[in-house]
């Protein structure tokens, strides 16, 4: 951070800028939460709806439910495989960009070029995978004209295949910008200088590079594992329905309107994932280098 | 290594790495562009390639709404949130990315908050935004409820790109300028604003765009009438014909109306720039 011109002047005017964003933060962030935590503790009535009666009910109900417990190995073992190829290619784009290209202004366009993507639709995105992964997609009509297969390929769509797929295909810039951003600040007469001091090739990507990206790798993993873990709408649509996650619990109480449970299980997935958050910020101190 | 100084003859990991590259673009891109595609399918309604007798049915159908529940009603929700997000995302991750600048208390609070709410499941935020309305007896409506669950998540990505442009901005140009006799209006006018700028479309474009096509934050805080991405998730279960994809085309040829329009418009500020000095 910055010191402000005159440091010494009244905080008023900094407290009415910061005020907007803090009304709407608490509203529309810290109330909804709050209530779905008192929400998750209180009792549920078929027919009648939420009791505000206190109750450990809808936390024993999940804990000792075999199905909650599928749905979250399911989810994580979809988070372990997602941050593994997202950060392999997040890494490896992101060194390219930094590293190898030679005009900052190509670099620019191809950043730009992997950055288009994410602000276009995610739904629309998802779909766009039927006519290419399909049973009559490109990929299965291209290999059987080719004559390499006779049957169509049946896990390519509505699988744990193109579920992966899809969380790559929409993750993976969440790794690049962050990689990016920290590789972009690496002093590059380091790696001369670690050259000159005998490192070989791989040395210096071992020893400097991924030292020097570690705030962004955080950051990315951040995205990654909280965008994952908190999905229910890839793994829908890219399953066909046969694979959940561990919001589909929540998914299926609400239609149900049963509020207090799908408010316990989406306390526990928020457990998890600041649990996750809270490590990752003890690794690196992501504030420092975002705010400076 | 570090080819980038030195200058020499391209080394072997360049060339596997373009290729990735390439392939990863491909991957980006392949899948929407067979979208885009499909979506002038002719009559024969099939989903898949070959694209026969190429048509502009599937448009026509879209619009129909006798045929594909409420699109256009459901444009004409989601444009104006959008809008109203990205005004707002502006205004408020501007002033706030100032008021960062300086040190005062609760800071580490409320940026701990923004980068929770950023982290935090959009469905677990869209109950919570749902039971919040519930509990205030207030109906649940895309300019209320799922305005604020949009800003709670937008605000957010404003926030971490204005710390990022006002980063760059020194304090001893404002000082300068006050230095030189600068009223403070003038300062932020002639000084601050023209620095800032490009930094602002960038915060507009993620408004629009992350408002745009929020699912999860929309699905429970809509009320009863559908923004866009929820009519397509409808649509991907109702809807077996290329319309869907008409859908799609159209609604990524708006998204890059204004990606193009925010790009560019940067591009032309900075060279703007850059051709002055």
């Amino acid at each position: 951070m910055t010191p402000a011109p005159t440091a010494n002047r009244s905080l008023l005017p900094t407290y009415l800028q910061v005020a907007p964003l803090t009304l709407v933060l608490v509203f529309f962030f810290a109330v909804p939460v709050v209530l779905v935590v008192i929400v998750s503790f209180l009792k549920y009535q078929m027919l009648v709806g939420i009791v505000a009666q206190f109750t450990l009910k809808n936390y024993a109900d999940l804990l000792f439910n075999p199905t909650t417990w599928t749905l979250y190995l399911s989810t994580i073992k979809f988070t372990l495989i997602v941050l593994v190829i997202t950060f392999v290619l997040g890494f490896w784009i992101a060194y390219f960009l930094v590293f190898h290209v030679r005009n900052l202004l190509t670099a620019i366009g191809l950043f730009l070029l992997c950055t288009i993507p994410f602000w276009t639709s995610n739904i629309i995105r998802m779909i766009s995978w039927r006519p290419v992964l399909g049973r009559e997609g490109l990929i299965n009509s291209g290999l059987m004209k080719a004559g390499l297969i006779d049957q169509p390929i049946d896990w390519l769509l509505f699988s744990d295949f193109s579920v992966v797929v899809a969380y790559v295909h929409l993750f993976t810039l969440f790794m690049i910008v962050p990689i990016f951003n920290s590789m972009a600040r690496i002093d590059k007469s380091l790696l001369e200088a670690a050259v000159d001091a005998g490192a070989t090739r791989w040395g210096v990507v071992w020893n400097v590079v991924l030292p020097l990206s570690k705030t962004g790798i955080a950051l990315g993993t951040l995205f990654v594992v909280t965008l994952v873990m908190g999905d229910f709408f890839v793994v829908t649509v890219m399953s066909g329905g046969l694979s959940g996650s561990a919001t589909s619990g929540i998914f299926n109480d609400l239609q149900f309107l049963n509020y207090p449970r799908a408010a316990a299980n989406a306390v526990i997935l928020l457990i998890i994932v600041l649990l996750i958050a809270a490590a990752i910020f003890r690794l690196v101190d992501v504030r420092k280098e975002l705010v400076r | 290594m570090a080819a980038s100084q030195s200058y020499g003859p391209r080394p072997w990991t360049f060339y596997v790495l373009a290729a990735l590259f390439a392939l990863f673009v491909v991957f980006l891109y392949g899948p929407m562009i067979a979208v885009l595609v499909l979506s002038f399918q002719g009559p024969s309604a099939s989903l898949v390639f070959p694209l026969r007798e190429p048509s502009l049915l599937w448009f026509d159908e879209l619009f129909n709404p006798r045929r594909v529940g409420d699109v256009v009603g459901a444009f004409n929700r989601s444009l104006p949130l959008a809008v109203m997000v990205m005004v707002l995302t502006v205004l408020i991750s501007v002033t706030a990315g100032f008021a960062f600048r300086r040190r005062f208390k609760g800071s580490t609070a409320i940026f701990y908050m923004a980068i929770a709410s950023l982290i935090v499941p959009g469905l677990v935020l869209s109950i919570g935004t749902l039971v919040t309305f519930r509990y205030l007896g207030l109906p649940a409506a895309w300019y209320s409820s799922a305005l604020g669950s949009h800003l709670s998540w937008a605000l957010p990505f404003g926030l971490l790109i204005m710390f990022a442009v006002l980063g760059r901005l020194d304090p001893s140009y404002e000082e300068a300028a006050h230095d030189l006799g600068a009223t403070k209006w003038q300062t932020v006018k002639e000084v601050v604003v023209p620095i800032v700028f490009p930094g602002m479309i960038a915060v507009a474009l993620f408004g629009f765009t992350l408002s745009y096509d929020e699912f999860p934050r929309s699905w429970l805080t809509v009320g009863s009438k559908n923004t866009l991405p929820l009519e397509i998730w409808t649509m991907t279960t109702n809807v077996t014909s290329p319309a869907l994809y008409a859908l799609g085309t159209v609604t990524t040829v708006i998204s890059f109306i204004v990606i193009v329009a925010a790009l560019s418009s940067i591009a032309v500020i900075q060279r703007k720039r850059s051709g002055r000095t």
